[in-house]
């Protein structure tokens, strides 16, 4: 998983509220094999429309989206972080996410920034013409003009995400303690592992 | 002594590897089954990271979510192709992963093939007193023979493959306890509705919950296995019910099963696992079998559930604002009227089969009230899948396929089928379908399909006459 500590670039605001995984990135798209790829299914419908935000030249790439209230609800499907990955978003700032969705982000190396309405507000204003900043380190977020805006993370996730650990390298930290059950259930309980047919 | 403990509690210490200070757990699984939908990314995510599966002795794949259920091979013995190309395209990849990482698999053609949930505990694999994941939501059904299981998403997927663990937050219990003797033409895909209707869609959430009492130890375990199937419709991600005689007398002689001096160490040690005397549950519900009716769902929540006698309910008739909205919609999509007797309602399609009812107990069940019938004309579409090659093989010994086909229903090859709109069996936009599913949601069986939950008996039933039926008028 690539760290993630500072990102500086355009954002896209987008803003709506109750967006769900299925318009994240439709059912349809559920049945590929890969994690990559998904981008371009990602906001399908709304991407429909030629005028569409996301494939205007200056927001394409854009490492940040902004997004509204209870941003990734709906279906469980870690399908929407994967999309958002492969669109090129790193952080999404938004005032409150599903929490799954939010979970699968983190996973996934994306940040989900939470912050005020009156903050999306002033960011959507700035993400029309100006790149923003993003400091995981410092909790931040600012822009070229004096904006400040701070943000509360879980202490884990911060920890996961600056590393770019992800949830299986730190489980091989416990290699010794899973190694000691593996060889206590082959001296105690050998039954427990299935014959070879 | 060590304080009494509850079934779950046991199976959850004895899997503890590690502590965190907030309570988490890193918890050893025992085994994983694989399937073509949830795991190639899985598999792709190890490939990236240079990882390998951690115990690949422990693992074991099968296709099932898509592939179509009509023949395999064609008259010479080859393999035919699947049409869909992203199903083929996740069934090549499990192919290719499986060996790749060393893994148990069992091929599309084999007859052991089924649907992973029927396969598990038929081949031995699934255990009472282990832990057993896989990326389906019905893993809860091997909670039948004993076992804590529950699904998992895809990147749990992958961490259990890389290190055979999950980090886990212990849970809460809760008994459902079912006494007495059920009335004729009552199953346990009834006694499952009952309790889905009775404790509701989230009653069980964030709980375990351990089916108990006279009524579950009387059941088979193909019954026991529908039964803890739909812990997941009330809302707990897993069941459990406390393997016994019955549980052992089912798995002993199966392929992966302990053999010998083995048998009987593990035979002594699934028997420590019941639940103590003075052990507390957090919740418990008390049923009485004999309120239990052949039971069908009318909505669109597994909850929506009425005896076959009942009526459609009015949305007023229920007391919570939000649960008379959710009626309201049901209904409408549902296209039912509110006080239509459930037993008036025009059925044109019957699936029989999926992980809830797809064992040979169950086929056995439908064909008892087939035999010597017809399908009614209005009904268009009926399909009968069992659940695994082995299942199917030993209804052919027992004549039941000749049965359902003389009764002008179709006999499939295994796999999920018309559980899910995934492979090309699907209830068209509209119709009806009597299902022994476990899902009645808005298109589970394709766009705009209905559906309604019952027993491979009742599903038998509203095949011969065309609407749902109460089995007990075809069985006296
Ligand atoms: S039959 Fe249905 S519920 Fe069971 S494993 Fe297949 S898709 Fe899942």
């Amino acid at each position: 998983m690539t760290p993630i500590e500072k990102v500086e670039g355009r954002a896209i605001p987008f803003g709506l509220k109750n967006v769900d995984t299925d318009v994240i990135i439709p059912a349809k798209w559920l049945k590929t094999i890969s994690r990559e790829g998904l981008g371009k299914g990602a906001f399908e419908t709304l991407r429909a429309d030629p005028d569409n935000l996301f494939d205007q030249p200056e927001y394409r790439q854009a490492p940040i989206l902004i997004a509204g209230d209870n941003f990734g609800c709906g279906s469980s499907r870690e399908h929407a972080a994967w999309a958002l990955g492969d669109l090129g978003i790193r952080v999404v700032i938004a005032p409150s996410y599903s929490d799954i969705f939010s979970g699968n982000a983190v996973k996934n190396g994306i940040l989900p920034v939470v912050l005020p309405q009156a903050a999306i507000d002033r960011l959507m204003e700035v993400a029309t013409t100006d790149p923003i900043h993003v400091d995981l380190d410092t909790q931040t977020v600012t822009t070229p003009f004096q904006d400040r805006f701070t943000f509360e993370i879980d202490p884990f996730r911060k920890m996961c995400l600056l590393n770019g650990l992800d949830e299986i390298s730190l489980t091989e930290k416990s290699e010794a303690a899973i190694a000691a059950h593996e060889k206590k259930i082959a001296s105690d309980q050998p039954w427990l592992i299935p014959a070879t047919l | 002594m060590t304080r009494p403990r509850t079934l779950y509690e046991k199976i959850w210490d004895a899997h503890v590897v590690e502590q965190r200070p907030d309570g988490t757990c890193l918890i050893f699984i025992d085994r994983h089954l694989v399937h073509e939908v949830t795991s190639p990314q899985a598999f792709a995510g190890l490939r990236a990271n240079g990882r390998t599966v951690r115990r690949p002795d422990l693992t074991l794949a099968v296709p099932d979510h898509n592939l179509p259920t009509t023949a395999r091979k064609d008259a010479a013995g080859n393999r035919l192709p699947i049409v869909d190309m992203e199903s083929a395209a996740q069934l090549a990849a499990l192919e290719t992963n499986a060996p790749e990482f060393g893994i148990r698999y069992i091929d599309a053609t084999a007859a052991e093939q089924g649907i992973v949930h029927v396969v598990g505990p038929e081949q031995g694999f699934s255990l009472p007193g282990t832990t057993i994941v896989c990326g389906d939501s019905h893993t809860a059904c091997h909670g039948g023979i004993g076992a804590l299981a529950f699904g998992i998403g895809t990147s749990e997927v992958e961490h259990v493959l890389a290190t055979q663990t999950l980090l886990l937050q212990p849970t809460k219990t809760m008994e459902v306890r079912v006494e007495g003797a059920v009335g004729p033409g009552v199953t346990a895909k009834d006694i499952i509705l009952h309790i889905t209707g009775t404790i509701g869609a989230a009653g069980g959430t964030g709980h375990v919950i351990e089916y108990t009492g006279s009524a579950i130890r009387a059941l088979s375990v193909e019954g026991r296995l529908t039964v803890s199937n739909m812990a997941i419709e009330g809302g707990a991600r897993a069941g459990l019910i406390a393997p016994d005689a019955t549980t052992f007398a089912y798995l002993k002689g199966r392929p992966y099963a302990p053999k010998g001096a083995d048998w009987d160490a593990a035979v002594a040690y699934w028997t420590s696992l019941a639940t103590d005397p003075g052990a507390t549950y957090d919740k418990t519900v008390i049923i009485d079998a004999a309120d239990i009716a052949p039971s069908v769902t009318w909505g669109t929540s597994p909850e929506d559930v009425v005896p076959i006698t009942g009526l459609v309910p009015a949305p007023g008739s229920f007391a919570d604002p939000s649960k008379q909205a959710a009626a309201a919609k049901s209904l409408a999509y549902m296209g039912l009227e509110p006080g239509t007797r459930m037993q008036d309602v025009a059925i044109e399609n019957i699936f029989i089969g999926s992980c809830t009812n797809s064992r040979i107990e169950d086929l056995r069940a439908a064909a008892a009230v087939l035999k010597g019938r017809h399908k009614a004309d209005t009904v268009k579409w009926a399909i009968v899948v069992p659940g695994s090659g082995l299942v199917k093989a030993q209804a052919e010994a027992e004549g039941l396929d000749r049965i359902f086909t003389d009764a002008g229903l179709e006999w499939r090859e295994p796999g999920c089928s018309a559980c899910l709109g995934m492979n090309p069996d699907k209830v068209p936009a509209g119709e009806r379908c009597a299902s022994t599913s476990n899902r009645n949601f808005v298109g589970r069986q394709g766009p705009g399909s209905r559906t309604h939950l019952v027993s491979p008996a009742m599903a038998a039933a509203a095949a011969v006459t065309g609407r749902l039926t109460d089995v007990r008028e075809l069985i006296d």
